[in-house]
């Protein structure tokens, strides 16, 4: 543990994956654990294993802050139901990442705090929102990690800093205790350097919680033991008619050799079409940020949280308190969503975007009628310069443009590293139906196999170990 | 549909959130050129579809009502900016706005 926590330390020096890192208590825990051990009891599946966890997910012991100022001193009341189940699992929780303020952003760069680095190439972004996860993790500071995913916030930074990332059916992971951007799409996701712990980590904090309604009742299969059982000759799906739009020629020629890893193995690629998918990034940035706008409505300065001073009315005071604690993305979408749904433009905006939703759902049901699984890349482009989109809103949200529909329709998506481009890691996603977890582990494995492309190490990690 | 600065000063005011002058011209441009993007939805035949408002089969999800522990006082309060008398404390409400 001790070294772990001295690795972990030495590189973020370089990297800034961490807005807090709790040496003191990953001591205690590991000193606990290994007591249990001397006198022969469980330690749990993910006994002693090191664990970084988004700073969106609440923690007793740590500070919550979501990346935002108004949350800057946050202490939670309570452990989100993930990290109950992490701390059974025997797992050590060493610290809370940076992310997007709110997990609203593709880049970590709009963590009001600092900007981490893609362990890949220092001038470059981790993705986000869960960039410090995804950094933390292929850096080697963690063994594993926490995310959560909206819109595509676990898979692009796992695409961008060359691990695997997996977002679960929605619902099939508790969000108790998750801070909610948007409820309807938030899901809680996971990062691993390969598929069999991913696969483990899913298992441990996947299943139904009576404290979140929206999660589902269905028994959880354990996705570990699954991964040896034969997957068969699958029938993978294509959606050539959304790979029109933005993709860059590295990004399609990695994807390309990806599939005939698949078609090596025996899998039939086939194509399939997604014609609403395309619309996912209007429908999506008009239903997320309405939900965003009624769920951060709570930053107020009252019950907990940053208060402006000075202000003797309690309307001003909302004002300047959300004036000054939120950031611009933030302030930005907490604007489309009150605007999509305010009145006179409810039923142009809102209302639209969520019977568009329908279109692209029925698209995915469509196509799974053909096939057993869909790939396509995880994000268009490779990881991108820092400072390159952020003043742009637009070509920002674009860069969700394959991982949106997915989101949108609630289905499980993992991100697996299928090559490197320019010394840059390339991501590919696997999408199933509903509650498919297992057969996407399965096909996810068999690729890492054939590939041998999982814990792979950037030349940071090469240089500071040597 | 034409949304103008009154529009986006408006929105600022229902969202509770304070801008300066400048800030809120930048919002303006960036709304506008945002919103003519997402306006191609619009093309889309969507007469007899049903908006999707939870992608989940559960339908009335019910718990029994059982009493069980609450938070403590102390740790309600304990994140709270200002507090008096094991309350929170805020300014003033009885003029209203408008």
């Amino acid at each position: 543990m001790q070294a772990t926590l001295e690795w972990a330390q030495k590189l973020e020096g370089k990297l800034r994956s961490f807005l807090a890192l709790d040496p003191e208590g990953a001591l205690a825990k590991a000193f606990m654990l290994e007591e249990k051990l001397k006198k022969g009891e469980e330690v749990g599946p993910l006994g002693g294993i090191p664990v970084a966890v988004k700073d969106n997910i609440c923690t007793r012991r740590m500070t919550t802050t979501c990346g935002s100022r108004i949350l800057e001193n946050f202490l939670p009341p309570y452990d989100a139901t993930v990290i109950e189940k992490l701390e059974r699992a025997g797992a050590i929780i060493i610290g809370k990442t940076n992310c997007d303020e709110f997990a609203m952003g593709s880049s970590t760069e709009n963590s009001a705090f600092f900007k981490t680095r893609n362990p890949w190439d220092l001038e470059r972004v981790p993705g986000g929102s869960s960039g410090g996860s995804a950094s933390s993790v292929a850096a080697y500071q963690a063994y594993l990690a926490l995310g959560s995913d909206t819109g595509g916030s676990v898979r692009q930074p796992a695409s961008f800093c060359g691990i695997f990332g997996m977002k679960p059916t929605y619902g099939r992971v508790s969000r108790y205790g998750l801070v909610a951007f948007a409820s309807s799409l938030d899901q809680i996701g996971t990062f691993a350097r390969n598929v069999p712990d991913l696969a483990l980590l899913t298992e441990v904090i996947s299943g139904h919680d009576p404290r979140d309604s929206t999660s589902l009742p269905e028994p959880v299969p354990s996705y570990s033991k699954e991964l040896d059982s034969p997957v068969g000759n699958l029938r993978i799906g294509v959606p050539r008619d959304l790979l029109q739009e933005g993709l860059t020629p590295e990004v399609k020629e990695a994807f390309e050799e990806a599939l005939k890893i698949f078609e090596g193995a025996g899998f039939a690629i086939e194509e399939v079409s997604l014609p609403h998918a395309s619309y996912g990034i209007p429908t999506y940035y008009l239903i997320a940020p309405a939900e965003a706008s009624a769920n951060l409505a709570r930053y107020d300065g009252i019950r907990f949280g940053l208060r402006a001073k000075g202000e003797e009315n309690l309307v001003s005071l909302y004002k300047k308190t959300r004036g000054e604690g939120f950031g611009a993305e933030v302030k930005r979408r907490i604007m489309l969503g009150t605007f999509a749904l305010s009145l006179g433009y409810r039923d142009a905006f809102y209302v639209k975007a969520q019977k568009v939703r329908t279109l692209i759902s029925q698209d995915f049901q469509e196509a799974f009628r053909k096939v057993d699984l869909i790939a396509l890349p995880t994000s268009p482009t490779l990881p991108f310069k820092l400072g390159e989109k952020v003043q742009d809103p637009l070509s920002m949200y674009m860069s969700d443009l394959y991982t949106i529909p997915i989101s949108l329709a609630g289905l499980p998506a993992i991100s697996i590293p299928i090559a490197l481009k320019n010394g840059l890691p390339v991501g590919m996603q696997i999408v199933g139906p509903a509650l498919s977890e297992s057969l996407i582990f399965k096909a996810s494995y068999l690729f890492e196999r054939e590939s041998g492309l999982s814990n792979l190490k950037p030349p940071i990690v090469e240089e500071l170990s040597a | 549909m034409k949304i103008t600065l009154e529009i986006v000063k408006h929105i600022a005011h229902l969202a509770r959130l304070e801008f300066s002058e400048e800030e809120l011209k930048q919002f303006y441009q960036q709304m506008v050129e945002l919103l003519d993007h997402f306006a191609r939805i619009s093309e889309l035949d969507t007469e007899n579809v049903p908006p999707t408002c939870g992608i989940l089969p559960l339908y009335n999800v019910m718990r029994e009502d059982n009493p069980g522990a609450t938070l403590p006082r102390e740790e309600a309060l304990k994140n709270a900016p200002e507090e008096e008398s094991g309350f929170f404390k805020i300014p003033t409400i009885l003029e209203a706005e408008d």
